[in-house]
């Protein structure tokens, strides 16, 4: 389950730290463990222009939320919304889905992480932050 | 706690173990099971199940219902196990009503406490309102905070709390201030499901005696472990759930004294628990009856009491004696590794077979992930105490629980574990 992917990530994580500007920012907790993740999103013409983050938790938890600032920074919402999916269908697949390198990059190496039911929600819990982040933007750009 | 063992032999692990099929089955590609979770539900043995079965075999029915010799056989097994319950944590079998577990067994008397404004006279003991209090303690796992802060919420009392040291004491310095004229509760845990640590039963119960105030122990993590004599603590209501002390999940248990009982108005209504019903209105059964609403849990009561018998024949003194050992090997294994802090007492006075740690650079999922390969099951996370794990500063802790069927052997494997944890995330 521990990739040397995921625990490069863990200790060097990417884009992590909390920065301005930001169009909305969303605080996630896993109610079982207690971790923690607050995530802030701008959007620019579309696209996601940065993903910035704190947090405290395990590898997993750490390490995903990482990976995503990677998978989504510099791509179209929609993009970002399509690498989400394969990713959640990826950890809920209890180890059956083979996951496509192509799509999810460094992503792939959370594949085990599907057959311990208990650290799916670590794994998502960065990626939750993001889809309600988005939402918000969406709310914003809509009211 | 019981240290002395003067007059008894060690407990016979190996024999204790040869009653738990669980125990000898393999994990994780052939890992033997290292149980060390014992605190969030205990295994059970041959005894208990056969007891549950034998008593589905030949004569399952519904309880104080039907007089067929089914009804009246099941009527005397479920009360028979009340009364051997009963005898074990020192009450009359009119003080034992029986709960789903102790979560339910604390919002039974919350409840009340609230139904308590419109019901009959004599339950204005139990009113709670403006200017009232409720004290609680900062250690107390969510199932005796969260109903007392619901309490609070619907009645306009205010919810206080003992704070804890930083050696996973309770903090009594300000009992003067904290438990006043105003308070109406004092709830609290008897040993910590997190810390270890069990708390002065006496100095909390006496200040609420001096001020009238009721008190409410939650015995979940010792009446399992330890013997506990409720009418000797002098508390007035007590809970512990099954599940934790080798017996069926989905019973548990709720201690009160009986005048309380009498007094108290009920929680769930509906069939079983009344005396006698009109359109118009009912009355009701006395205790525990009138607390136990419906169709009760049968085969389940009937496994407590056989997991009774079962902690019977060993004995609690006994039963304590071996945790002791097994938590002060725990605890020196541990202190002798650089990088973990144990959360709660380091030393073994007061204090129960349950060890909360940290490691340094590695968060407690990940220790208990590289644990969970080797076979070891421990719980990590907040244990439902998430305000302790607050006032100790960390998110999270890996928590090893200890119970008569485990070895000084599983022990060692943990601390050897925790090593290898440390090993793998580079941090040793
Ligand atoms: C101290 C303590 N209180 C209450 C509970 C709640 O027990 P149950 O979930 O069986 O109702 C537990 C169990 O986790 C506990 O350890």
């Amino acid at each position: 389950m521990y990739q040397e992917i995921i625990l490069d990530h863990y200790k060097n994580p990417h884009g992590r730290g909390l920065r301005e500007p930001y169009d909305a920012e969303s605080f996630q907790v896993n109610p079982t463990c207690g971790d923690e993740v607050t995530l802030r999103l701008k959007v620019t013409d579309g696209k996601v222009a940065d993903v910035s983050y704190e947090g405290q938790g395990c590898s997993i938890s750490q390490a995903s939320t990482s990976v995503l600032t990677d998978l989504v920074t510099g791509h179209t919402i929609d993009e970002a919304l399509s690498t989400m999916d394969a990713f959640v269908e990826l950890m809920q697949g209890r180890g059956s889905v083979e996951p496509d390198e192509d799509v999810l990059e460094d992503g792939v190496a959370f594949a085990g992480v599907a057959k311990y039911p208990a650290r799916v929600k670590c794994a998502l819990l960065g990626w939750m932050a993001f889809k309600d982040a988005l939402a918000r933007t969406s709310n914003e750009v809509e009211a | 706690m019981t240290t002395t063992t003067a007059n008894t032999t060690p407990l016979d692990v190996a024999a204790v173990r040869a009653d738990f099929p669980i125990l000898s089955r393999t994990v994780r590609d052939g890992k033997p099971l290292v149980y060390l979770d014992s605190g969030a539900t205990s295994q059970r043995p041959v005894q208990v199940l056969d007891a549950e079965r034998r008593f589905l075999e030949t004569c399952n029915a519904a309880v104080h219902r039907g007089a067929h010799q089914l009804a009246e056989e099941a009527t005397d097994a479920y009360e028979g196990a009340r009364a051997k319950i009963a005898d074990f944590v020192g009450a009359t079998p009119g003080e034992l009503v029986f709960t789903k577990n102790a979560t339910e067994g604390i919002n039974l008397v919350a409840y009340a406490m609230s139904n308590a404004a419109t019901a009959d006279d004599g339950a204005e003991r139990f009113v709670v309102g403006p200017g009232d209090e409720i004290v609680v303690t900062e250690m107390e796992h969510h199932a005796n905070l969260v109903p007392w802060q619901q309490l609070c919420q619907r009645t306009g009392a205010t919810l206080r709390w003992f704070p804890v040291t930083a050696e996973g004491r309770l903090d009594l310095s300000g009992i003067d201030e904290l438990i006043t004229e105003r308070t109406k509760v004092v709830a609290f845990a008897h040993q910590s499901n997190v810390l270890g640590t069990v708390n002065p039963v006496d100095a909390l119960v006496r200040k609420a005696r001096e001020v009238g105030a009721l008190v409410l122990l939650d015995a979940c993590q010792s009446v399992p472990h330890f013997p506990v004599n409720f009418r000797e603590l002098d508390v007035d209501f007590a809970v512990f759930s099954g599940h934790k002390m080798l017996a069926p999940s989905g019973i548990g248990v709720l201690y009160g004294r009986r005048e309380l009982l009498e007094a108290m108005p009920p929680f769930l209504t509906g069939g079983s628990m009344i005396e006698l019903v009109r359109m118009e209105g009912s009355t009701f059964a006395p205790p525990p009856q009138k607390f136990e609403a419906g169709v009760p849990m049968t085969s389940q009561a009937v496994g407590l009491g056989a997991a009774v018998d079962y902690l019977n024949a060993i004995g609690m003194d006994r039963v304590a004696a071996h945790e002791h050992q097994l938590v002060e090997r725990a605890l020196n294994g541990l202190k002798e590794i650089p990088g973990v802090r144990i959360i709660g007492p380091p030393d073994t006075v007061d204090r129960g077979a349950t060890v909360a740690f940290v490691v340094d650079g590695v968060h407690p999922h990940d220790a208990g992930q590289v644990l969970d390969s080797l076979g070891i099951a421990v719980r990590v996370g907040h244990h439902c105490a998430w305000p302790l794990h607050r006032s100790c500063g960390i998110p999270a802790t890996v928590r090893a629980t200890f119970y008569l069927y485990n070895e000084l052997s599983e022990v060692d494997a943990l601390v050897n574990g925790v090593r290898e944890a440390q090993r793998f995330f580079g941090v040793a």
